[in-house]
């Protein structure tokens, strides 16, 4: 058996969505360098709705992977629905990963988070702060 | 698929990762065939068919012995690399532990198989010396001295460095111990076959060698110990290999061993001369990678050992890709390891956690063509060049956001 599902391969060769948006309404980096995984998402708002969003990753191929899969599942959503996407729902979708791996896919979750939650205060929205309490330490190394 | 790896040529298949394990050598694979076939009876047994078997393994003994410079009734045959290790520690600490000196000096960048059961000695009282090395992966022989204590009773210094290739002064550690009356073990797993050895010349006690390393099968190595020394066995049972190794003998994988090493030495300088100038041709390739720099001693260095680190990647994703290429190689990120920690010689070394996170080790053999060696170069500087734009690190060191940790050649 391979390390990695075939679709976890898939996404990681022909990661969707690289890159970055000039301009872009909502920036979310998390993870360091010291850890070995950082990623940083892209949001294009409009009306509330995801229109565009790219993604940059430093990390392994579990962590190129979630983030290729996580860009995919909230592009044309709402930005409250992008909000309740889980790490559990990514790797689900990728066809699961390898258990000592799931650490590095969390980022993907509390990246789209992070841009959300600037989305919100460059534009004033007003929201409550429990929604993205997980954020915190979201730049330490995820010591699962 | 990401343009760069559309665009390769001729698809190559290249094994780069011999410091991991060998491919058996086809004349080490016929006898193990042939000892499979017809030499299968026990060596303990006191028959024609049995003692056969017995003749096979002690022939093995003066093969092995004689590649080390030691005599047959100072080797053990042992399930490999890291038995022979733990069995070598475990050893010298049971002799200290009878004369109350319960210190032992050893290195930050040895194996697990040394580490770790250096570990268990001291949740048992023992005090342990980990010396540092400086940036090139070497220990200073000053503070060896000064390590050493009138409590020592073992140095167990790596002769070979399995990640980043460095060649330890194992001679010089060797004068130093016999001066002070203390038993030295070299871990010689990534040198045996490869780097001539000698064990009375360089005066070592005890060393430990495992045959999947030069093109010998796997799960069976050999421990060298000076004669006088009393080997406490770790495996208890029968009387095989003197008492000191309990087990019925795996004599095809000893009979292979024997002649994967007959070969190796034969071919010791001429391998060498070979292996070194397509190293120092890839390595001369990949620094030409801006922001990239080599692991471990430029001179001093295992002939197959290439390592380098690269800034603004991580070396999973760029094994993935490189194996995507045809070309198997390993790297000391965490990722790679299932730890959150990268390597602990690339941290030894100094190397900062993030880029000791984007390493990658080649560890080539002989065979390498120079044709081989550019299909390497280009691949790794494509891959390197492909992560680092997907990077979002890579972005901050080239915005200027963070600062570089390496000069740009
Ligand atoms: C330096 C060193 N020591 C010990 C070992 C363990 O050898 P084995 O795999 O034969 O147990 C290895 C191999 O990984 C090694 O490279
Ligand atoms: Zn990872």
């Amino acid at each position: 058996m391979a390390l990695y599902s075939e679709k976890v391969m898939d996404h990681f060769k022909n990661p969707r969505n690289v890159g970055i948006i000039e301009n872009a309404d909502g920036i979310g980096e998390v993870g360091n360098p010291v850890c070995g995984d950082i990623m940083k998402i892209y949001l294009k708002i409009d009306n509330g709705i995801i229109k565009d969003v790219k993604f940059e990753t430093f990390g392994c191929g579990s962590a190129i992977a979630s983030s290729s899969m996580a860009t995919e599942m909230i592009k044309g959503k709402t930005v409250e629905e992008a909000l309740l996407l889980t790490n559990k729902a990514v790797t689900e979708a990728l066809d699961g990963l390898p258990a000592h791996k799931i650490h590095c896919s969390v980022l993907a979750e509390e990246a789209i988070k992070s841009a959300v939650k600037d989305y919100y205060d460059k534009n004033n929205v007003a929201y409550d702060n429990s929604i993205f309490k997980g954020l915190d330490n979201a730049t330490a190394c995820h010591r699962h | 698929m990401p343009a760069i790896i559309m665009k390769k040529g001729r698809y190559m298949k290249i094994y780069a990762d011999n410091a991991a394990t060998t491919k058996i050598s086809k004349a080490a694979l016929d006898t193990m065939i042939k000892v499979m076939e017809e030499k299968y009876g026990n060596p303990s047994s006191l028959y024609e068919i049995g003692q056969n078997a017995k003749n096979i393994i002690e022939e093995a003994r003066e093969t092995v012995a004689a590649a080390l410079g030691a005599s047959p009734r100072e080797i053990i045959f042992t399930s490999g690399g890291s038995e022979s290790d733990n069995q070598a520690i475990i050893t010298a600490a049971a002799i200290g532990e009878k004369k109350g000196k319960k210190h032992i000096v050893s290195t930050a960048i040895e194996h697990h198989a040394v580490l770790h059961t250096l570990n268990k000695l001291k949740n048992k009282g023992f005090s342990i010396t980990l010396l540092p090395v400086d940036n090139n992966g070497l220990i200073d022989l000053e503070e060896l001295k000064n390590a050493i204590t009138d409590d020592t009773c073992l140095v167990s210094v790596m002769f070979v460095n399995n990640e980043i290739g460095v060649i330890e002064p194992i001679e010089e550690i060797g004068k130093i111990c016999r001066e002070k009356g203390v038993l030295f073990h070299t871990d010689a797993v990534q040198a045996t076959g490869h780097i001539k050895i000698d064990v009375g010349a360089m005066n070592i006690d005890m060393l430990s060698l495992s045959a999947h390393k030069f093109h010998g099968p796997k799960g069976i190595g050999a421990l060298y110990f000076r004669k006088g020394i009393p080997l406490t066995a770790i495996i208890d049972g029968g009387a095989q290999e003197r008492g000191k190794r309990a087990g019925t003998e795996n004599v095809p994988a000893i009979a292979g061993m024997a002649v994967a090493l007959k070969e190796a030495t034969e071919a010791l300088e001429s391998n060498a001369e070979k292996t070194i100038a397509v190293r120092d041709y890839i390595i001369d390739g990949l620094n030409k990678i801006p922001y990239a720099e080599l692991n471990g001693d430029r001179i001093k260095r295992a002939p197959s050992n290439i390592n380098f680190c690269f800034e603004g990647i991580e070396g999973e994703s760029l094994l993935l890709l490189l194996d995507d290429k045809g070309i198997s190689a390993s790297s000391g990120s965490a990722c790679t390891s299932g730890s959150l920690d990268p390597s602990h010689v690339l941290l030894a070394i100094g190397r900062p956690h993030e880029v000791a996170h984007g390493s990658l080790r080649l560890s080539i053999d002989e065979n390498l063509t120079k044709e081989e060696a550019d299909y390497i170069i280009k691949s790794v500087k494509d891959t390197v060049e492909y992560l680092r734009n997907m990077s979002p690190l890579w972005r901050d060191l080239v915005t200027g956001k963070r600062k570089h940790i390496f000069e740009e050649y």
